[in-house]
């Protein structure tokens, strides 16, 4: 009989269901194992920002005395429900009425919103009670979570290295089986390279799937929320219940059809492209070797794969570092000490607490990519710079278009390396940057990707990407399902 | 999707036909444009569902969203695009099939985003024309919160802390700028005034200058009179009465003159107009302007105008007032001064039409009044004594005089069944008490005198009390016939007609 | 900070090579395309926050209001 913590996030909506576990049991399993890491600060993970229970508090949680959410006082609490119970971890990002909410800045330290995102919100209807808000790059600027105000997440495979980023927290969470799932954002590979890196499943639905209402912003054109699951059933399963319009987010779509469990065993007849410019040059040895081996596996089961062009794709990591620093600089102006968060103390006059609030409150990638933002929408650089990255973007979603003329799916690498180690790359902004570049173009053209575990390198997760047109999210499921029980992918290490 | 109809005036490229009065210096003459802000009187805010307010307790209406709350978005208003598409329509612009909206960077404590959603190169209206000025665009934006300056003397300059109310952040405006085809102050005022009076008839704004819901700021350069390059300009905020937009163009017009006449070079500057002093002050220089970034707004979708939309937008229009002069003077045969009277102000044109449609009742035994004689009762004698305090702010339908009750006196009038002068008792009367003119003329005696021998008998007792002034009327001195008529008037208590007593004066002083 | 700054500057100019002529900017990715109701919102008033919640995260608040250091003290 597994632990309630070894089990995936379905198994244990089934097992609840069935009567075989309690809803409270489960959330106190996974409390008690969340709390550990918190407990253990600097002996820990540091997955979290804050855990169920834990002070501040407010209606919906009572202080120290209980750590389950005011949900669990009804008997039966989540009978009605379709996750029965089974509880999530959110990203510090996402507002959460009762619970700091504080994106990994300083900023917003203790930050407690007096509402809760849509998404969330919709997920604890569904049955899925808050556990824990997961640790994140600051504003989700990073690519290894170093760049939190609340000091690095480590990954579960090795302490000694990243989880990637910047939804690090919530990937090493459920990697180290810390939470049975999690929400992630998305903005340029922010939820598929960590769970790359951390050998887990995770999934950037397509642009407008997801409300992002409630997400603390950084590139609204960007920014989408997505799962980050144990395997693609979960994956599924959570998604089915995040998606739909919201009438509080203008850009949010509703979903053609009803997200499915997937269930392929194979992959005849699926035509899957691999662009050349994301799976040779800039892509570790090792990764590329757990990659070619995953697309003989998928020959294996039936696809056809092809080489496809993706022209632009070249030009993709340049566009996405103008147009994300552009949208970030304005979506953070709003943190000027004046209505929440960090006030620079003793400001006597108002520019000066402008100024300080900010230097004091921002960390040095926010600080960086603010300044870039700033630059490159100033007026005689908009066009040069701003113009011409949403021109780049135009002809990156052309490519995605004319690509999937001939192919289903795009299959690439998620991420050009494993995990590295902490400190390597935060000399060199630069260098971090490049982790996105098989990730970003996704995200420019708005569509839907995943990653899935496709093997080892040096003992360390790789990834496999699989990307479809606008909506095409159970396509993606079905064949990443498929190979996923192919490949029989074992995450067990990670577990703590 | 057809585009609307472009108004004439923008095919015609020459400029606009000067307007004004002569000014003091005629080496110079002003070139004036004006950028008006109106709040839109939607329900709720431009990009979220809170309530309007209306002076409530600070911070009591506002929201995530309006607060700039992180995580908060914006969701666009379909009233506030309604209302911005009547007002292109009446004035005429093209209305762009698709618009978006775009964000305006800055800091500011008002600014709760630290950036305003408004519309830059992609404007929901653009072109038109109002009278004799051509419309520049209209757009679409959201107002900024209110500063409370806490300090000795209230105002910016001086004080050290401030309170922020948001109550007022995020209410809809629609911006409307003009072609600087404006040439003094005077055309400027009026022509706000009839702007104003359009805006109040669309019934997209209260449009009350006190209150803040309009606003307006005014561009305003010199150049050589005659035309040719248009020079500096500098704009010119914070006036909050139609006078003292035109004391503040006035005076920067005059500031401006003498500075050229000294030779010297206007400096491109936003100025602030302090009515108590007449002083010209520097909020700060517009050539450090700002950049405010511009990008379009990722959180919204851009805004497209479908034929549903706008003809909607059309239905919901009442008829405007430089159509309904027209009207009145091609269906009615107004003189244009009437027509003009009746459609600036909707409340007397109403009355108008309703006294006209009562017109006489069928048991009646004249005919309906003619609609000029009609018009000058409504435009003249009713709405100067409306005005003079005795009918509630100025409005007909709020006085005891019914529209039935005007056109059966105008009818009495028409049909010389009572003077001029007696109806004009009549008048005050019926707004002292309401009622009904026949009743009231029965009751005070008011009829007319029916011409023949009861008048020929006062005017022949007339004369013979006034015998000097009979004598210099024989002479040929027309003027003392006054005091006269004036005593068969007081004798008949005013129910002669003038024309009719003099005429008969003359007759028996075998004038002829 | 200057040299970062700098080099990540050199590395996106790079979209200053391509030969965009005639290409419309993406402004909003999600796609006109894909068919939408026009994202409008219905003039429907909505539950305002109580004062207190608006205020209570504000670092200075004095009056009903959020209390700030005045421009051009």
């Amino acid at each position: 009989m597994s632990e309630p913590h070894e089990l995936t996030a379905a198994q244990a909506v089934e097992a609840i269901a069935a009567g075989s576990l309690s809803a409270a049991e489960l959330f106190d399993a996974y409390h008690a194992r969340a709390a550990a890491d918190r407990a253990a600060g600097e002996g820990g993970l540091n997955c979290f920002t804050w855990v169920a229970g834990e002070a501040p508090s407010r209606a919906g949680m009572r202080v120290g005395e209980s750590r389950r959410p005011e949900s669990f006082r009804k008997p039966d609490a989540f009978a009605g429900t379709a996750l029965h119970g089974v509880p999530l971890a959110v990203k510090d990002l996402f507002c959460t009425e009762g619970a700091p909410s504080q994106s990994g800045s300083r900023i917003l330290a203790g930050y407690q919103p007096p509402y809760t995102a849509t998404v969330v919100a919709r997920l604890r209807r569904a049955g899925t009670p808050l556990l824990a808000k997961t640790n994140q790059d600051e504003f989700a600027m990073g690519s290894s979570t170093e760049n939190s105000a609340f000091g690095p997440t480590l990954n579960p495979w090795d302490r000694e290295r990243v989880p990637g980023g910047s939804s690090g927290g919530s990937a090493a969470a459920v990697a180290a089986g810390l939470a049975p799932w999690a929400l992630g954002t998305d903005t340029g590979g922010s939820i598929r390279q960590p769970a790359a890196l951390c050998g887990i499943v995770g999934l950037k639905p397509t642009y407008g799937a997801v409300s992002r209402y409630g997400m603390i912003a950084f590139a609204s054109s960007l920014d989408q929320a997505g799962p980050l699951t144990r395997d693609v059933t979960d994956a599924a399963l959570l998604l089915g219940h995040m998606v739909g319009r919201d009438p509080c987010d203008a850009t949010s779509l509703g979903f053609p059809h009803e997200i499915l469990a997937p269930s392929a065993e194979r992959l005849d007849g699926l035509r899957l492209g691999v662009p050349e410019e994301l799976s040779g040059e800039g892509i570790e040895a090792g990764v590329l070797d757990a990659f070619a081996a995953a697309l003989a596996g998928a020959e294996a089961l039936g696809a056809r794969i092809e080489p496809v062009r993706l022209p632009h794709a070249a030009h993709a990591l340049s566009a996405y570092y103008v147009i994300a620093p552009a949208e970030a600089s304005s979506n953070l102006a709003r943190f000027d000490g004046v209505r929440y968060g960090l006030r620079a103390a003793d400001a006597e006059e108002l520019i000066d607490m402008y100024t300080r609030t900010r230097h004091d409150g921002f960390g040095a990638e926010v600080k960086r990519r603010i300044m870039l933002g700033t630059y490159v929408l100033s007026s005689g650089y908009y066009d040069a710079y701003y113009g011409r990255a949403q021109r780049v973007r135009t002809k990156i979603a052309e490519d995605f278009r004319a690509a999937f003329a001939h192919v289903d799916l795009l299959v690439t690498p998620t991420a050009p390396s494993v995990a590295f180690r902490l400190g390597e790359k935060t000399a060199d902004p630069l260098s971090m940057y490049l982790n996105d570049f098989c990730t970003v173009p996704m995200s420019l053209a708005g569509i839907p990707a995943i990653s899935i575990p496709c093997g080892l390198s040096e003992g360390l997760p790789v990834g496999l990407q699989l990307a479809g047109p606008a909506f095409s999210e159970n396509r993606i499921l079905d064949a990443a399902y498929a190979l996923e029980q192919s490949l029989g992918f074992d995450g067990a290490h990670a577990r703590v | 999707m057809e585009r609307t109809r472009v108004s004439e005036a923008l095919r015609t490229p020459s400029q606009p036909p000067p307007g004004g009065s002569i000014k003091k210096d005629d080496r110079y003459e002003p070139v004036i444009g004006l950028e008006i802000h109106v709040q839109l009187a939607t329900a709720t805010k431009m990009f979220c569902g809170c309530e309007l307010s209306f002076g409530e307790p600070p911070n009591t209406r506002t929201c995530a969203v309006c607060l700039g709350l992180p995580g908060s978005l914006p969701v666009a208003n379909a009233r506030a695009v309604h209302f911005g598409l009547m007002i292109g329509l009446a004035l005429g612009s093209e209305l762009a099939p698709r618009s978006i909206f775009h964000r305006k960077n800055y800091f500011y404590p008002d600014l709760p985003k630290g950036y305003q959603i408004s519309q830059y190169d992609e404007p929901l209206c653009r072109g038109g024309r109002l009278g004799e000025v051509r419309i520049h665009r209209v757009h679409l934006e959201e107002d900024a919160a209110k500063l409370i300056h806490v300090g000795s003397s209230g105002r910016i300059h001086g004080s050290e802390d401030s309170i922020v109310d948001f109550n007022r952040g995020g209410t809809p405006l629609a911006e409307i700028v003009t072609e600087p085809d404006l040439r003094s102050p005077e055309q400027a005022g009026e022509w706000l005034r009839l702007l104003r009076s359009t805006l109040r008839a669309l019934g997209v704004s209260d449009v009350n200058m006190e209150e803040g819901s309009l606003r307006c700021d005014a561009n305003i350069s010199l150049r050589a009179a005659g035309g040719g390059r248009l020079g500096v300009k500098t704009e010119l905020k914070n006036m909050n009465s139609f006078r003292f937009i035109e004391r503040g163009i006035r005076a920067e017009m005059e500031r401006q003159e003498q500075i050229l006449r000294g030779g010297g070079e206007v400096v491109q500057e936003t100025l602030h107009f302090d009515p108590a002093s007449g002083a010209i002050t520097s909020l700060r220089s517009k050539e450090e302007a700002h950049d405010y970034r511009y990008f379009p707004e990722p959180d919204l979708l851009p805004v497209a105008i479908d034929q549903q939309m706008i003809d909607a937008a059309r239905a919901d229009m009442s008829e405007l007032p430089a159509d309904r002069a027209q009207r009145y003077q091609r269906e009615l045969g107004l003189s244009a001064d009437s027509a003009q009277a009746l459609s600036s102000r909707a409340a007397l044109g109403d009355f108008f039409e309703a006294a006209l449609a009562a017109g006489a009742p069928p048991a009646q035994r004249e005919p309906a009044p003619p609609a000029q004689t009609l018009a000058n009762w409504v435009a003249v004698e009713l709405a100067s004594r409306l005005e003079d305090g005795r009918g509630a702010g100025g409005d007909p339908s709020h006085s005891r005089v019914t529209p039935q009750a005007l056109a059966r006196l105008v009818a009495m009038v028409a049909a010389k069944r009572v003077s001029v002068g007696a109806a004009r008792q009549v008048l005050d009367t019926l707004l002292a008490e309401g009622g009904d003119p026949e009743a009231i003329v029965q009751a005070r005696g008011l009829a007319a005198i029916d011409g023949g021998e009861e008048l020929a008998a006062v005017v022949a007792a007339a004369l013979a009390a006034n015998a000097d002034a009979a004598q210099r009327v024989r002479e040929g001195n027309a003027k003392a016939i006054g005091p006269i008529v004036g005593a068969v008037m007081r004798e008949t208590r005013g129910r002669a007609d003038g024309a009719e007593v003099s005429r008969l004066i003359n007759e028996q002083l075998g004038i002829t | 900070m200057a040299a970062e700054l700098s080099a990540v500057l050199d590395h996106v100019a790079r979209i200053g090579e391509l030969d965009l002529d005639g290409v419309a900017p993406t402004s909003h990715v999600v796609a006109e395309s894909i068919p939408t109701r026009p994202a409008l919102r219905a003039d429907e008033p909505r539950e305002c926050l109580p004062r207190e919640v608006a205020l209570a995260q504000a670092p200075a608040v004095a009056g009903g209001g959020f209390l700030v250091p005045s421009p051009q003290a």
